[in-house]
């Protein structure tokens, strides 16, 4: 059972790196222009909605948390609705603390809510899917000796390391690099 | 006892951290040696002839002189662009029009309508670029080093040879008129001189005007042979307005005038001069090495043709000292010893109508003395000291006796010289060039040994901070003879070593000696704590600090070794001072502590969760933090830009209100100020009242209620005065400044005797003797006449009743004088914090007084800031009841980065331009006179204000969590179905014991404030420590003199300041300590009577 866990674990992973490479190279067959450096927010929107769309492939497909109980379809479609708007508040949520942490308020104002998109997708989406709009549960999979399942402890370690990364992404702002999308934030 | 050990300790840990940045800093800012030299008339600076057409002529000395007299017009902070011409060759296009722009217009057409007698230059300028620093330089022609710019204010005469000097030995009279730092610089070398304050800086035109009372009657009556007038208007007019102020355009003009008058009045003999001693940034600070500041303007004319050429399209550039040598053989006289400027020898060619021959051999002649003069003083330089690099010197020595022997050859076989000319003066001035770079070079060298010593010795502190920190909470912590025997060993080490320098007779280095005795007292103590506890233990105990925090930590250290984590570190430290405070919630809520338990006990698996329970919910403590997040981005917008972003635009709040235009917003941001004062008052009060110090009788209570009001109105009534006293009418100008000058030394004086109570009387306590007393004032309202009605009765009777009661019972306790005699104290829970946050209040006023008025409102934030923190933490840290008490090393470390964060959102930069110099006015509109520490205490004060409050308000963090305690019992014991229990029981034990828990264990009590003294003590001393690193592993980094070095001083200066402030605050919680022990020991005596 456990090894069948872990397996499937590895391969949604694997997926979800290959979804990431995908958007890297796909766009360009249809968009003229595309590069990351030069059109990075376009880049960022695809990148979002390829890594959301293979979460809820895989969530349809693998069904981690199988011990949920049937339900009706107006029951599904309130969880959706409710799953957007906890997608949505997380968006805006995250904006606000980039905005606390010293990102500019008006200017580059969709560039930072591009990232609270692109971090929400790595965080917010995979909680949904796992599980569901409960706050509580994720609080308490997030505190100690509250992962239940490896697939929670898989959730928990990569979640974390999105906050992180995204923590380290900002580390060599300061740097001085010539590079023009720097100087396009500079300016 | 403990006491006064716990406080020598710290001493001691902060002298050896003093020593090591005392080592490090002689290794690092190394000064220039100064050379008593002098040349003189007798003495050529080398062998040979006397060169081309001295001979024979009488005041000729190394050379003949072509002018008898020069007036020099030194305008201060004349920048380039001000005095440059401005074509108007592109008639489509609009002339720019900046208020600075074009405004010396005679200089401009002298040099086209007499292109042969003017030239301008672009003189560069070498940092540091301070007035005195360059004064020094345009005389002695040497290279004044980094090490002197922090003496601006305590100018002293020089030493080196000088023109000033040799001018009067000459027998010249020199008459001088401007500013007085040439009369520190020196003292009694003018025949006649006309001195005027320098230092108000926001005075504008005593200066000048003083200057232009005497300079043309001075001219006319000619009796001097150098002139010289040292105009401030321009560099004061940068400093208050900015360059972009219309004011600069008048100041401009005035100067323009100034010029045109001399230019007329100018005789055949007669040079002049004008020069700029330095630039200024677009703010129209100056210190730094930008290129606006580095770029000075230079202007010569001389009545009869000296140039054979026409000036070129834009104007040469030259270094600044090249006027030195130049001076010197156009007057006739020996060029001063130390001199490393080279000769603009233009000047020396004989005019347009001289032939070609003879005017380049005239420049070969003086460039060869030049380089003669230099090469004698590299070589008694190198003799002198072992700064210069060998290998160098030996390359030049060799250039030139080639390009001496070449001139030689020259002068005795006149043919065929015309080809090899060219060549001979390219090599004197590829020699003189080569040998100004070597000593830019030079001067800048280290001692590295000097610089390892002080780092291991900083780093070897730090290691004592850690240990000792450690070791200061497990029992049995040996207090008197830890710290005596490393005393002694370094009285021992420092005497040894002083004997042995006077055994053979080599000076005293205090510094070595310091070094000395840190050593001597470290290495016994390593032992004793080897001996005495470290061996028993693993390693591991000794590096306590969590992974999150090292890491956050790691960085903040790693930010020290790269110029632009410097240059961005004020935006970088709000950075990691969110990630401090979200990891703090987060921490919170992984420990399980924000949550109530049943949500996160899973009821499959049946474990029961955290042993203790949440003592807050989830909410509160992430409002705290999302409260701290937002008031450090307020806080942030208080930013003042580095001048090596050129993108950034600096935070308009920061500069006075004096300077804004608009009446009506001027207006609005005084209320804000106001506003932000009358809150930051209010919330203290609140504070005291919501812990009940404020009700008690003390004086310093009484301070509070009624000396803070009176020193808020006294700052409010002062930011008034200042911000509009350029409007007030001239019959108020005198009342104006009077009172000015009398309000702010008013409210310092109103916080040092607030200060001076709290000392006396710190004890915050309501006393209520009398078991009954309370009950004796529920007698209710007094009854008069007889009753009418059965109601009536009821009410009387009872009265009555009671009445005859307490008689009793009073009588009764009178007669039995044994009867336990029960007193109630107030606000003992409270009494240490009630008189930290006192003391803290009282610090931030005066120290409120010397910024901006706007940076009120950040004051405001820092409080807020500093409680939300404190809760935020307290809501972490756990009240251990017996002991020992800690206080966790990521509480310390966010403490520390919120004072460096405020450092900046005060509008500082650790860089010197961007020292608040108008701090020093505060209260002393007219300046100081001769004193100079007292302007340097007040900037001193506002520089490092936040490193002062947050270091001694850090006894706070040890303090808070039993404050806290309160607020956790309030909430629990009022569950919704307990009241009617919570109302049987006794009063007494409802009450919390807070921070009389720390009382009941004064053994623990000592050892954690302690251990709170020396972590803050570490990470400060870290931050020192990297900062050193840094500067030591980069000092051949093209930003070590921008950056690094200047972040060293402040790092330095700061951390004396924060160790200082440290000690103050952990003795007030003594003194509080000390002054409870009395009250309760008087208690006691009163309760046996």
């Amino acid at each position: 059972m456990k090894d069948n866990d872990i397996k499937r674990l590895l391969y949604t992973h694997l997926l979800c790196i290959f979804s990431i490479i995908l958007s890297v190279f796909i766009p360009s067959l249809f968009l003229e222009n595309f590069s990351i450096l030069e059109t990075h927010l376009t880049w960022l929107c695809i990148c979002s909605g390829f890594v959301t769309a293979v979460n809820l492939v895989l969530y349809l497909v693998v069904k981690p948390n199988t011990s949920s109980k049937r339900s009706s379809l107006s029951h599904k479609v309130t969880g959706f609705l409710k799953c957007c708007i906890y997608f949505l508040m997380s968006c805006f949520s995250f904006h606000v603390i980039f905005v606390l942490y010293g990102a500019p308020l008006i200017e580059l104002a969709l560039e930072t809510f591009l990232f609270a998109v692109i971090l929400s997708t790595f965080t917010t989406v995979p909680c949904l899917c796992l599980l569901g709009p409960n706050l509580k549960a994720w609080l308490r999979v997030f505190s100690r000796n509250g992962v239940t399942s490896i697939w929670e402890n898989s959730l928990q370690i990569t979640t974390i390391s999105s906050f992180v990364g995204a923590w380290l992404g900002a580390l060599p702002i300061p740097l001085d690099w010539e590079r023009p999308w720097q100087k396009q934030i500079a300016r | 006892m403990q006491k006064a050990s716990v406080l020598l300790f710290l001493a001691w840990v902060c002298f050896l951290f003093y020593a090591g940045i005392a080592l490090f800093t002689s290794g690092f800012l190394l000064t220039r040696l100064e050379l008593t030299n002098h040349s003189s008339c007798q003495e050529p600076p080398g062998p040979g002839s006397l060169p081309w057409g001295s001979q024979g002529k009488p005041g000729a000395c190394w050379m003949a002189s072509r002018f008898s007299r020069v007036v020099l017009v030194l305008i201060d902070a004349l920048r380039f662009d001000f005095a440059q011409p401005q074509h108007s060759h592109v008639p489509r296009e609009p002339p720019v029009s900046l208020p600075f722009l074009g405004k010396l217009s005679s200089l401009q057409r002298i040099l086209e309508i007499q292109p042969h007698h003017a030239r301008l230059y672009r003189s560069q300028v070498d940092p540091p670029t301070t007035t005195m620093q360059r004064l020094k330089a345009l005389t002695t022609g040497s290279l004044p080093t980094f090490i002197d710019a922090g003496s601006n204010f305590a100018s002293h005469a020089i030493v080196e040879d000088n023109l000033i000097k040799q001018l009067t030995s000459a027998g010249r009279r020199v008459v001088f008129m401007g500013d007085d730092t040439w009369k520190d610089l020196f003292p009694g070398a003018f025949s006649k001189a006309f001195f005027f304050p320098s230092f108000n800086v926001r005075d504008l035109d005593t200066v000048d005007n003083g200057i232009l009372e005497h300079l043309y009657p001075t001219m006319d009556s000619g009796e001097w042979d150098v002139l010289i007038a040292h105009f401030l208007g321009v560099d004061h007019c940068g400093h208050k307005h900015g360059p972009h102020h219309p004011e600069m355009a008048k100041k401009l003009s005035q100067m323009d005038q100034v010029i045109q008058g001399l230019v007329e009045r100018l005789e055949n003999d007669t040079l002049l001069v004008v020069a700029g001693d330095h630039g200024m940034t677009t703010n129209g600070d100056h210190g730094g090495d930008s290129e606006l500041e580095v770029s000075a303007a230079l202007f010569l004319y001389s009545p009869t043709a000296v140039f054979p050429s026409t000036p070129p399209e834009e104007p040469e550039v030259i270094p600044q000292v090249s006027l030195v040598p130049t001076l010197a053989l156009l007057l006739g006289l020996p060029i001063p010893f130390g001199n490393i400027g080279e000769v603009m020898a233009e000047l020396f060619s004989g005019g347009e109508d001289s032939q070609p021959h003879s005017s380049a051999l005239a420049q070969a002649s003086a460039l060869h003395l030049n380089a003669q003069q230099v090469s004698r003083f590299l070589h008694t330089y190198s003799a002198a000291t072992q700064d210069l690099q060998a290998k160098e010197l030996h390359q030049l020595q060799n250039l030139f006796s080639k390009a001496s022997a070449d001139y030689q050859w020259l002068l005795q076989s006149p043919k065929g010289a015309e080809a090899t000319l060219p060549t001979v003066i390219a090599e004197l001035q590829q020699f003189l060039r080569g040998a100004r770079a070597m000593c830019i070079e030079s001067w800048a060298r280290f001692s590295l040994v000097r610089m390892a010593g002080g780092t291991a010795l900083l780093a070897a502190s730090c290691f004592i901070c850690l240990l000792a920190s450690q070791w200061a909470i497990s029992p049995g912590f040996p207090f008197c003879p830890l710290l005596l025997t490393p005393v002694a060993w370094g009285l021992v080490g420092a005497i040894a070593y002083a004997g042995l320098l006077g055994t053979i007779e080599l000076k005293l280095d205090l510094v070595l000696l310091g070094a000395v005795a840190a050593v001597s007292s470290f290495l016994p103590f390593l032992w004793k704590a080897w001996a005495g506890w470290g061996s028993k233990r693993p390693l591991a105990t000794l590096f306590p600090i969590p992974g999150p925090v090292l890491l956050l930590l790691l960085f903040r250290l790693a930010v020290f070794f790269s110029d632009s984590f410097v240059v961005a570190e004020a935006r970088a430290t709000p950075f990691l001072l969110g990630s401090f405070i979200l990891l703090l919630v987060v921490q919170l809520h992984w420990e399980g502590q924000l949550l109530p338990p049943k949500l996160l006990t899973m009821p499959r698996l049946g474990t029961s969760a955290t042993t203790n329970p949440p003592r807050h919910n989830g909410a509160y403590a992430l409002r705290l933090g999302i409260g701290l997040l937002l008031c450090t981005r307020l806080a942030g917008l208080f930013h003042r830009c580095p001048e090596e972003t050129p993108v950034c635009h600096s935070s308009p709040w920061l500069s006075p209100l004096a300077s804004m235009v608009g009446g009506r917003a001027k207006n609005l941001w005084y209320g804000a100020c106001v506003a932000a004062l009358v809150a930051l008052l209010a919330a203290v009060r609140l504070w005291l009242r919501r812990y009940g110090n404020l009700k008690s009788p003390e004086p310093p209570m009484l301070f509070v209620r009624w000396g803070l009001p009176l020193m808020a109105l006294g700052t409010a009534a002062y930011w008034a005065l200042a911000s509009g006293a350029d409007e007030a009418p001239p019959r108020l100008r005198v009342l104006v400044s009077g009172a000015s000058m009398v309000l702010p030394r008013a409210v310092a004086g109103l916080a040092a005797s607030g200060l001076a109570l709290l000392l006396w009387k710190p004890v915050t306590v309501l006393v209520k003797a009398g078991a009954g007393a309370p009950r004796t004032r529920t007698v209710l309202t007094p009854f008069s006449g007889p009753p009418t009605s059965q109601a009536d009765l009821d009410y009387v009777v009872p009265q009555i009743y009671r009445h005859m009661q307490e008689e009793f019972r009073g009588r009764l306790e009178r007669t039995k004088s044994q009867g336990p005699l029960t007193v109630a104290a107030y606000q003992l829970g409270s009494v240490y914090s009630a008189a930290m946050v006192t003391a803290l209040t009282l610090l931030a006023f005066p120290l409120l007084l010397l910024h901006a008025e706007r940076i009120s409102l950040v004051f405001l934030l820092l409080f807020l800031q500093s409680f939300l923190l404190l809760h935020l933490l307290a809501a972490g840290i756990p009240v251990t009841t017996p002991g020992p008490f800690t206080v966790p090393w990521q509480a310390v470390s966010a403490w520390a980065l919120m004072a460096t964060q405020t450092f900046y959102s005060t509008g500082h930069q650790p860089v010197f331009p961007a020292i608040h110099w108008h701090a020093a006015f505060v209260g002393f509109p007219e300046g100081h006179g001769s004193c100079t520490w007292l302007p340097a205490l007040l900037v001193g004060a506002n520089t490092f204000a936040s490193h002062l409050l947050f270091a001694v308000g850090c006894p706070l963090l040890l303090l808070w969590p039993f404050l806290c305690e309160s607020q956790g019992l309030r909430k629990r014991q009022q569950p919704p179905g307990n009241e009617a229990d919570a109302r049987v029981r006794p009063e007494e034990e409802e009450e919390p014991l807070m921070e009389m828990r720390l009382r009941d264990a004064p053994q623990h009590f000592y050892a954690a404030l302690l251990q709170l003294g020396l972590k803050y003590l570490f990470i400060l001393g870290i931050q020192i420590l990297a900062c050193a690193l840094a500067a030591s592993i980069l000092r051949r980094h093209l930003m070590v003199w921008k950056v690094f070095a200047p972040k060293f001083i402040f790092e330095a200066v700061g951390f004396i300041v924060s160790s200082v402030g440290l000690l103050l605050g952990i003795a007030l919680v003594m003194r509080v300590d000390g002054a409870v022990s009395s009250w309760f020991r008087q208690l006691f005596l009163a309760q046996q009577r």
